[in-house]
């Protein structure tokens, strides 16, 4: 049981807090709950304090709609709380498609598809950056919120919360596109909000660290990561992980047996480059 | 073939960073711009619907679009569970709340619960308020539009099924009494719909007792015509002011060349 929880207590959190915010929104539609009300494009938790998307935000200033104070107010906790402190915390612990490509991804790993397909990777990490700046020209050239009206994310959180109508082909598709044709494929390649919040929480406080002197070279760290290449350290230098696409997700530092990685706040005055 | 060998193996030169840099550029440039335009032949196509009603309050159409930012707030607040967030597979924008008069129409409360909590003022409050109160009563969410053809009642059959559903009655529905000269002893009582007083809530549409309704719903904009500033209702005082301060259009065209007589006279390529 020790073990059990020692191995998975951030995979055992993580569910805990994507399930637990789906259960409120959801009680909140069916039950008149009031403690979080909305979706992950806006909601209001306790009726009062407004939260919402940035990226949507973004769009809907691209598409050149009058921005409400409320939705400033709900953009600015946000945009204040991943940039100093989460990072892009939001891609693992709040997302709901997380749950899907994560359960793809295990699939993979499971069926060893990876040695099937090489461990090199036909698409690049950085289509993300490109499709993010292609919804805002889309956004600006046709005046709406180029993205909202195709988010898989919105989709499945919306279809979970409001009720799901063809939702369930989004989330098959995604788990599929995971499975079988690139591994990460839509959170680590394509998922424009995950590239806004790569950007945005490039100087978040909260960071995994590696301790080099730990290390034995297992690599198990780099087989469970969604994002490997910011474990480039691993095994060579002592170094928190600063590359914005980390998700904080922590899988990282339960697989490792060496104690070599865990949970730091960055030192701001430290050298970013050396850790020293 | 083997003298060939080398000649290939020569062409085979190593691309330069320089060249492999601005290749890639392109090649990225080219597949975003390929991924642009089917992206944005999807959001045409999923925006063009315009036979949607919104909740009271909403601002124009083309601004709703950008302005929604499909959190649902308005589909919480609502106590009749008459609105609804598009989902994929109901041709609708995405996400975009909705009702449909026939399932659940909106009831009108005063409090108007849906309009104050939407947090981008894809609602607009300032639109529902007389005098610095909720008033529901001058929403604009659709108008009704009778189909006389297979509206009972003007067949001749009593029914006022939409008129007694109407939560501004006598307003925005009246009857129109008509003297029905097939029995000789009975009256036409026939619905109209008053487009300046309909909210179109869509009430009548759901008490209608046809098959399929014979009062229905339409977004105001595709219900109602325009006459233009052409026409002046003369025996209108406030109507007729609209001359003072006219100014004359003068279209011409090849029959207003010649004078008014001629061109009466000489039907020209008319016939």
């Amino acid at each position: 049981m020790a073990t059990l929880w020692n191995n998975y207590r951030y995979l055992i959190l993580r569910r805990a807090t994507q399930v637990g915010l789906l259960v409120l929104y959801f009680g909140a539609n069916a039950w008149g709950w009031t403690i979080l009300m909305g979706n992950l494009s806006s909601s209001k938790v306790l009726g009062v304090i407004p939260l919402s998307d940035p990226y949507a935000a973004l769009q809907m200033l691209a598409a050149g709609a009058v921005l409400a104070a409320d939705l400033l107010i709900g953009v600015a906790i946000l945009t204040l709380f991943y940039f100093l402190i989460g990072g892009r915390a939001f891609c693992s612990w709040v997302c709901p498609v997380n749950i899907i490509t994560d359960s793809a991804n295990f699939l993979r790993r499971r069926l060893d598809f990876d040695r099937v397909q090489g461990i090199k990777q036909p698409a690049s990490r950085n289509i993300r950056y490109w499709v993010l700046a292609l919804s805002l020209i889309i956004s600006v050239v046709m005046g709406v919120t180029a993205f909202e009206f195709l988010s898989p994310i919105s989709m499945v959180h919306r279809g979970i919360v409001f009720g799901l109508g063809f939702g369930w082909a989004a989330m098959l598709i995604i788990f599929l596109f995971d499975l079988f044709v690139l591994k990460n494929g839509w959170c680590g390649h394509i998922c424009p909000l995950g590239g806004f919040y790569s950007i945005l929480g490039k100087f978040s406080l909260i960071r995994v660290h590696h301790t080099q002197e730990n290390c034995t070279l297992c690599m198990k760290c780099k087989v469970v990561c969604p994002e490997r290449q910011v474990l480039h350290m691993i095994g060579k230098e002592s170094l928190p992980v600063l590359m914005g696409e980390c998700t904080n997700c922590a899988r990282c530092i339960e697989v490792c047996d060496d104690d070599a990685l865990g949970f730091s706040i960055r030192n701001t005055l430290k050298n970013k480059k050396t850790g020293e | 073939m083997s003298e060939n060998r080398p000649n290939i193996k020569k062409k085979r030169q190593p691309v330069s960073d320089r060249r492999k840099f601005i290749l890639n550029m392109a090649r990225g440039a080219g597949l975003a711009a390929m991924g642009g335009f089917i992206w944005s032949a999807y959001i045409d196509e999923v925006t063009a619907s315009t036979l949607l009603l919104r909740p009271p309050g909403a601002i124009k159409e083309e601004d709703f679009l950008k302005t929604c930012i499909k959190c649902g707030l308005c589909v919480i607040a609502c106590p009749y569970d008459t609105l609804m967030l598009a989902k994929p597979g109901d041709n609708k924008p995405l996400g975009t709340p909705y009702f449909i008069p026939r399932d659940i129409p909106c009831y009108m409360c005063p409090d108007i619960p849906c309009v104050p909590v939407c947090p981008t003022g894809a609602l607009d409050e300032a639109s529902v308020t007389t005098d610095g109160v909720l008033d529901i009563n001058i929403a604009e969410m659709g108008l009704a539009v009778v189909d006389a053809d297979s509206c009972i009642a003007f067949w001749g059959i009593q029914c006022d099924a939409c008129y007694r559903a109407c939560p501004i009655l006598g307003e925005a529905i009246t009857i129109e009494y008509e003297k029905n000269e097939r029995t000789g002893k009975h009256a036409f009582m026939k619905p109209v719909v008053h487009s300046e007083a309909c909210t179109g809530c869509g009430l009548c549409e759901r008490a209608c007792v046809t098959e399929k309704p014979a009062i229905f719903v339409l977004p105001r904009e595709t219900a109602m015509g325009r006459a233009g500033d052409y026409y002046i209702k003369g025996w209108d005082k406030d109507d007729e002011k609209r001359l003072e301060d006219a100014s004359e259009i003068k279209t011409t065209t090849e029959i207003s060349n010649q004078s008014a007589m001629d061109s009466l006279n000489d039907a020209g390529d008319l016939y």
